[in-house]
């Protein structure tokens, strides 16, 4: 069928299933918009390029669909890549369409020309410049493929302008020719029989997974291998929600916040059975004092991560949910039974605690404790990036995967509350509750217009501590409480802010107006933002300083 | 260590830069890197000298392959592989030293390619260690500039990079 480049664009959205994209129109998107306009596609418009990435980035990760984002060129471009390193780090599938300067004008400087593709290549699983219009439809193809398959990560595609007006014959291709880019899925079955060999040996195994179960979608095969073989579990801050919190095997986060329980387990654990997870610098402190006791089993998708950071006795490459049914084929439960008792007396009685007094300032974790006692631990909770963010991983118990949607790698603040956007988007009726910073939420405010206008009804719970929080933490643990640009005085009434932009704002101070102001939060149809204003000199415990073992946990040790 | 890659891509426009970029964003320092054809359309072949140990090339090795222009991607160092360079060299040549120069190029097998009234360039090619020890013996004339490809390797026998492990 002849058609212009930009009705090529929609006809690959609509071929990949794409009902909703997130964006910001500009002078190189204009044929694009206007088919946009012509054809009805569901449109959400932020209010700032860096809020559509990360909106989008929310969608795919509530919805584990690919999350489509639309920005002009130049500015609109460089706009969106906080949000794609973001999705970057993180692994999620993400597909971000730029419009460029017309071919001709490519490399000359021209007005609002940016070089995206060049700025965003360490950034990108894959990016494109499409020069030839008959290209168009392979590169969609193939853009989507990438996004979502083996490591899923975001992929760019930046659309010279003269392109979108060109006429041309349009096939969408059936199937990616790809001999470069070969994910591979299926573990080594001599590996697996090894692990599973390793597995019956151990006395002190434990499993350590991370955001790969959540993109694999192999949280029912990890929960059947951890009861299966009795070995208890820990999971990193994108891993959340992969284990149901209730479980009794399950010990929490490890890491620089990480429990008492998770981290003497690594330290103590004879083969460490990493699922999905990467060993990052947050969980595993000093690496030389990481696990000393403990084999390695390394299940990943991705072979560059196996060997990067430790010493890995068994790897096995491949699709973590397909490896752990095959596993789960070959394995017998060793004897576990000491070691798990051991764990289980740690989890027990070195849990995570704080302690609310009915008249003191309120507590952060009180307040997050609250929203998981009234929602019943059913809500998607989006955070953005400090101290709340660590509290909301420790005081809100998650049962599901895929409703704890925070910025894990990158560490982004200002993520929470557009993904939180992205997230109601994907799932309209469901409660979402964006747990957010005071300073993190100033980031991305703007898009309470976004909210308002599309009421969409999100819930963001600002942890007011009136700090920067975790900068102000480290400032008084490392820097001799020399708190140099950690405070926030002068940010606005967040009520008023709400307010402003026709949105709902409520305020709790005192212990009994929290579950008040959440109550009538929770039943207002439209979007809420409530100011809990929180004790600035509240710290996350415990902790283990950066580089050192997360055996020395500051504030982890009294029972 | 010195370790050398040939690494198979696809020729599209920035396949270069993404191998480059790879190199010095994860901290790899890159000696030489050479850039041609293969008899396949649309592949071309870059060997890549580096100075790191095995485990950092393992590490180099896996994310090169996650490129999606990269096909293949193997290091020849612990295979038996020949190497070459190819180097011109300008030197200085008055007239009473020319038999001198001519009698070492002979010696190491180069060529002379460019006379001038007071100076001429010389053709070499070899392993790193030859060219290195051409260069001192030029030196002694006064050497005015190099230009150098940077080294180019295939496996001996009949196994192609393709065939190779890893
Ligand atoms: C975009 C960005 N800039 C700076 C930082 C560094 N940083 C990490 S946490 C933090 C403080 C966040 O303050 P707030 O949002 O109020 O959260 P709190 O720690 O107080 O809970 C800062 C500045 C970051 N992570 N992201
Ligand atoms: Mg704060």
């Amino acid at each position: 069928m002849k058609m212009n480049g930009a009705q090529m664009v929609l006809s690959c959205l609509e071929a990949e299933g794409v009902d909703v994209v997130f964006g910001y129109p500009g002078g190189a998107v204009l044929t694009l918009y206007d088919e946009i306009y012509k054809k009805g596609l569901r449109h959400i418009l932020a209010r700032h390029e860096q809020g559509a990435a990360h909106a989008a980035d929310g969608y795919a990760r509530a919805s584990g669909k690919t999350g489509v984002v639309i920005a002009t060129s130049g500015p609109g471009a460089t706009n969106l890549v906080t949000g794609i390193a973001n999705a970057y780090m993180d692994s999620i599938p993400l597909v971000a369409i730029t419009g460029q300067v017309a071919r001709p004008g490519i490399g000359t400087d021209a007005f609002q020309e940016a070089d995206i593709t060049g700025i965003t290549l360490p950034i990108t699983k894959h990016n494109y410049l499409i020069t030839e219009l008959q290209e168009l439809p392979r590169i969609f193809k193939e853009a989507f493929h990438i996004a979502g398959t083996g490591r899923k990560g975001p992929v760019l595609i930046d659309l010279p302008k003269d392109l979108q007006a060109e006429e041309g014959e349009f096939v969408y291709p059936e199937r990616v020719e790809m001999p470069t880019y070969r994910p591979v899925y299926e573990g080594h079955m001599g590996q697996v029989s090894k692990a599973a060999t390793a597995i019956r040996k151990a006395k002190k195994p434990l499993i350590y997974s991370g955001g790969g179960v959540v993109s694999s979608g192999a949280h029912a095969e990890l929960l059947e291998f951890s009861q299966y073989a009795r070995i208890p579990v820990t999971t990193t801050l994108t891993g959340l929600g992969s284990i149901p919190c209730q479980y009794e095997y399950y010990l929490g986060m490890p890491g620089m916040h990480g429990t008492y329980a998770a981290n003497h387990a690594i330290s103590n654990a004879d083969l460490i059975i990493a699922v999905g997870a990467r060993f990052d610098d947050r969980v595993t402190g000093r690496l030389d004092t990481f696990a000393v006791n403990a084999q390695v089993i390394h299940i990943d998708i991705d072979p560059a991560e196996i060997g990067k950071n430790v010493i890995v006795a068994i790897p096995i490459v491949g699709d973590v949910k397909m490896v752990l049914r095959e596993l789960l084929k070959k394995l017998k439960p060793g004897d576990t039974a000491a070691w798990c008792k051991q764990v289980l007396s740690w989890k027990k009685d070195r849990p995570l605690r704080y302690q609310q007094m009915p008249d003191a300032p309120l507590k952060p974790q009180f307040v997050i404790n609250e929203l998981y006692r009234l929602t019943a631990g059913d809500a998607i909770i989006t955070t953005d990036v400090g101290q709340h963010q660590m509290w909301a991983a420790q005081y809100y118990h998650l049962e599901r995967p895929r409703t704890f949607i925070t910025s894990g790698g990158l560490g982004t603040m200002g993520f929470g509350f557009p993904a939180a956007i992205g997230a109601q988007v994907a799932f309209p009726g469901r409660t979402v509750i964006c747990i957010a910073g005071d300073g993190s939420f100033q980031m991305n405010s703007q898009e309470l217009a976004t909210a308002a206008c599309y009421n969409l009804p999100v819930k963001v719970a600002i942890i007011n501590n009136q700090y920067l929080g975790m900068v102000r933490q480290w400032q008084e643990f490392f820097y001799g409480s020399r708190y140099s640009q950690s405070c926030l005085a002068g940010s606005p009434d967040f009520v008023k802010l709400a307010e402003a932009y026709g949105v709902v704002g409520l305020r709790a101070r005192t212990v009994d107006e929290v579950p008040e102001v959440i109550k009538a939060a929770l039943q207002t149809a439209g979007p809420v933002v409530m100011d809990f204003s929180v004790d600035p000199q509240e710290n996350v415990l415990p902790m283990v300083a950066p580089n050192t073992s997360i055996v020395e946990m500051i504030g982890g040790d009294t029972p | 260590m010195k370790r050398i890659l040939a690494i198979l891509v696809e020729d599209r426009p920035g396949v270069l830069t993404r191998v480059s970029g790879l190199f010095s964003r994860r901290g790899y320092n890159i000696q030489n890197i050479a850039v041609g054809r293969t008899i396949e359309p649309g592949i071309s072949r870059m060997t890549v000298t580096v100075e790191a140990d095995r485990l950092t090339v393992e590490q180099v090795v896996k994310q090169l392959n996650k490129l999606v222009n990269v096909l293949k991607v193997s290091d020849l160092t612990d295979e038996s592989s020949v190497g070459r360079e190819l180097m011109l060299i300008k030197v200085k040549a008055e007239p009473e030293k020319r038999s001198d120069i001519q009698q070492m190029v002979a010696t190491f097998r180069a060529k002379i390619i460019d006379v001038s009234p007071d100076s001429m360039i010389v053709e070499v090619t070899g392993d790193e260690g030859k060219l290195q020890a051409f260069m001192l013996m030029m030196q002694e004339f006064g050497i005015k500039e190099i230009a150098s490809t940077g080294n180019v390797s295939l496996l001996r026998g009949g196994r192609t990079t393709r065939e190779a492990r890893g």
